[in-house]
C-alpha cells in the first residue's frame, strides 16, 4: 500500500502511536519543496571525493560507480550542508536560489 | 481456598516503599531507570539491593536525571521491554515531557509516583500536586491508600499497561512519608503467584526486531496527528473495562477487591466526603464516629483517577444531598482542586444533584486530622439541612 492511500484511514485502522509499519517510507515524502536554494554541481572541478554524500542529511547527493553525478531534487531540501563541507580547495558546489533556476 | 485464607497468609510488615520495592522484585521487569528522589528513594534504594544481589534479572539504568529515567525508559519500551521506574514531586516534573511522549508512544511504562508537594517554596512531604499537574498527561493513575493497596496496584499495573485494548503507562500514586515511609502489615503473593497473574509480555512492535522494522516517533502532522491523540482517548476509554477486569481477576485468585472506586457506609448517607488515598482512612474514623452518634455520613474513595469513572461516581452520589470534595492539591484556578471540578462536572445534569462543594486539605504535608473530616462533615449536614452554601470552594487545614 502507498503511503498516500494510508494517510486516508481512519483513527481505527492506522497503526497505533503513530508507528510506521513500512520501513523506508520517508523516501515516499518529497523534502524537495522545501527547498530556496538548489546545490549546483560544477563536474569541472569535482573530484569525486564524495564528502558531500557522506554529508548529506537526506542521502540527496546521487553517486553512480563511484562518481558524483548530482542531486536528488526530489529529496534535496537545499540546507547548503554539501556545498560548506565540499573542499576549501575544491568548491564544486554553489546554491543558487531556485527562482533564479526557473 | 477460602477468601479468609487467601486473605491472611504471607502478613508481613512492610513500608509502602519496601512493599513496591518488593512488587517490583517479583515482577521482575526487564528494564528499570530511575533517578532517587525522596520520598521515592527508599523504592530504588531496594530495588538496587535486589539488583546488585541478582534476585532479578532487570537491566538497571542508573541516570543523572528523571528526564533522562524516563527517555530510557520509553526507549527501552520501543524496545519491547516490559519497564518500571519510580519518582516523585520536582521529579515527576522533570519527567514532564517525556511522560506525554510514552503515552502518545503507548508504551506500557509502569510507574510508582510517592506523592510529595511542588516547590516553591521547597517541601517534601506529601500532597498530589506533583501526579495531579500530570492528570493530561495520557497516563492511567491509580491512588492507594494503603501500602497493602500500593502492593496490589503495582501487580494489576502491569495487566493494565499490557492490556492490547489499553497500551498506556500507569502510575501507581500512594502518599509520600504518609504511606511510603510507615509500616503496615499486609499480605504478600509468592513469586510463581505474581507470575502467572502478570504473564509473559508480547510487545506489539519492537525495535529490536530487525525482520519487522518499524520506527517510533515520527513527526505526524494535520493529516494524521488527530487521529493518532482519538486512538489514545480511545483507549483510556477501553482502560474501564479492564481496569475491572483485571480487578475481578485479582479479586478471584487473590481474595481482595479492586474497582473504580471504594464506597465507606454510603448504606442511606445523606453527606458525603470524596477523598484519595490515605485520607480515606483518617476520613473513615470520622464516619464511624458520626455513624455511632446518628450522623448518616458515608465516604467515597476514587482508586482510578485516569480514567476519571464518572458516571460510577455520580452513581455512588446521586442519593446523597451534599458532597464534600477533598482535594490534596490545589489547581490554582480559583475554582478549587481537580477532584473537585471534574466530581461536580459529573454530578451536572442529575436530578436532584447534591450540593458538591470543594475543600483544599494537607498541602506540603499539613495533617488532616480526624478533627478536620468530622468538621467538614457537621459543614455538610449544616448544608443539608438549611440549603445553604456559604463557599462552595474554600481551604481547610490552614492558619487563618
Ligand atoms: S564534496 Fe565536492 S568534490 Fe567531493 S564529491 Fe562532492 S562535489 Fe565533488
Ligand atoms: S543542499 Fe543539503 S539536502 Fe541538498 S544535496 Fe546538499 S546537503 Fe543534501
Amino acid at each position: 500500500m502507498s503511503e498516500k492511500e494510508e494517510k486516508k484511514k481512519g483513527w481505527k485502522d492506522l497503526p497505533i502511536g503513530g508507528v510506521l509499519l513500512i520501513p523506508g517510507s520517508a523516501h515516499d515524502y518529497s523534502t524537495g519543496g522545501w527547498r530556496k536554494f538548489r546545490p549546483i554541481l560544477d563536474e569541472e572541478k569535482c573530484t569525486d571525493c564524495k564528502i558531500c554524500w557522506v554529508m548529506c542529511p537526506d542521502s540527496a547527493v546521487k553517486v553512480e560507480d563511484g562518481k558524483m553525478v548530482g542531486f536528488d531534487l526530489e529529496h534535496c531540501k537545499g540546507c547548503g550542508i554539501c556545498a560548506v563541507e565540499c573542499p576549501d580547495k575544491v568548491k564544486a558546489i554553489t546554491m543558487v536560489e531556485e527562482e533564479e533556476n526557473k | 481456598m477460602a477468601v479468609e485464607e487467601k486473605n491472611t497468609r504471607c502478613q508481613v510488615g512492610l513500608t509502602g516503599n519496601s512493599a513496591v520495592a518488593y512488587a517490583m522484585k517479583q515482577i521482575n521487569p526487564d528494564v528499570v531507570a530511575a533517578y532517587p528522589i525522596t520520598p521515592s528513594t527508599g523504592v530504588m534504594e531496594e530495588f538496587s539491593s535486589y539488583h546488585a544481589d541478582g534476585k532479578v534479572d532487570t537491566e538497571l539504568i542508573t541516570v543523572e536525571s528523571e528526564h533522562s529515567a524516563m527517555s530510557a525508559c520509553v526507549g527501552a519500551a520501543a524496545a519491547g521491554a516490559r519497564v518500571m521506574t519510580a519518582t516523585s514531586s520536582q521529579g515527576l516534573a522533570l519527567m514532564w515531557e517525556v511522560l506525554y511522549i510514552a503515552s502518545g508512544m503507548r508504551l506500557p511504562i509502569v510507574l510508582a509516583c510517592v506523592n510529595r508537594a511542588l516547590s516553591a517554596p521547597i517541601n517534601i512531604h506529601c500532597d498530589h500536586s506533583d501526579s495531579m499537574g500530570a492528570r493530561d498527561s495520557g497516563w492511567i493513575q491509580l491512588y492507594s491508600e494503603t501500602v497493602q493497596e500500593a502492593y496490589d496496584n503495582m501487580l494489576q499495573a502491569v495487566r493494565i499497561a499490557e492490556h492490547p485494548d489499553v497500551l498506556l503507562p500507569v502510575m501507581i500514586c500512594l502518599d509520600g512519608f504518609i504511606t511510603s515511609h510507615a509500616i503496615e502489615n499486609l499480605c504478600t503473593l509468592s513469586d510463581s503467584e505474581i507470575k502467572e497473574f502478570i504473564g509473559q509480555y508480547k510487545p506489539r512492535h519492537s525495535l529490536l526486531d530487525t525482520d519487522n522494522p518499524v520506527t517510533f516517533g515520527a513527526l505526524t502532522l494535520q493529516d494524521n496527528y488527530i487521529e493518532i491523540k482519538r486512538q489514545q482517548s480511545q483507549a483510556m476509554d477501553m482502560a474501564k473495562d479492564v481496569i475491572l477486569s483485571v480487578g475481578k481477576d485479582f479479586e478471584d485468585s487473590f481474595g481482595r477487591e479492586y474497582g473504580f472506586l471504594e464506597s465507606y457506609r454510603m448504606e442511606g448517607a445523606d453527606v458525603a466526603i470524596v477523598i484519595l488515598s490515605s485520607a480515606a482512612g483518617t476520613t473513615k474514623v470520622a464516619v464511624d464516629e458520626l455513624r455511632r452518634s446518628g450522623k448518616n455520613v458515608g465516604l467515597v474513595r476514587p482508586r482510578v483517577f485516569r480514567p476519571f469513572p464518572y458516571k460510577e461516581l455520580s452513581e455512588e452520589l446521586k442519593g446523597v444531598k451534599a458532597v464534600a470534595v477533598l482535594d490534596r492539591v490545589d489547581s490554582m484556578s480559583s475554582f478549587g482542586g481537580p477532584l473537585f471540578v471534574e466530581t461536580r462536572s459529573a454530578m451536572y445534569g442529575l436530578e436532584n444533584a447534591p450540593a458538591v462543594i470543594g475543600r483544599v486539605f494537607g498541602l506540603g504535608g499539613r495533617d488532616y486530622r480526624v478533627a478536620d473530616a468530622v468538621d467538614v462533615f457537621e459543614l455538610l449536614l449544616n448544608i443539608k439541612d438549611t440549603g445553604n452554601v456559604d463557599k462552595v470552594v474554600d481551604y481547610i487545614t490552614v492558619r487563618e
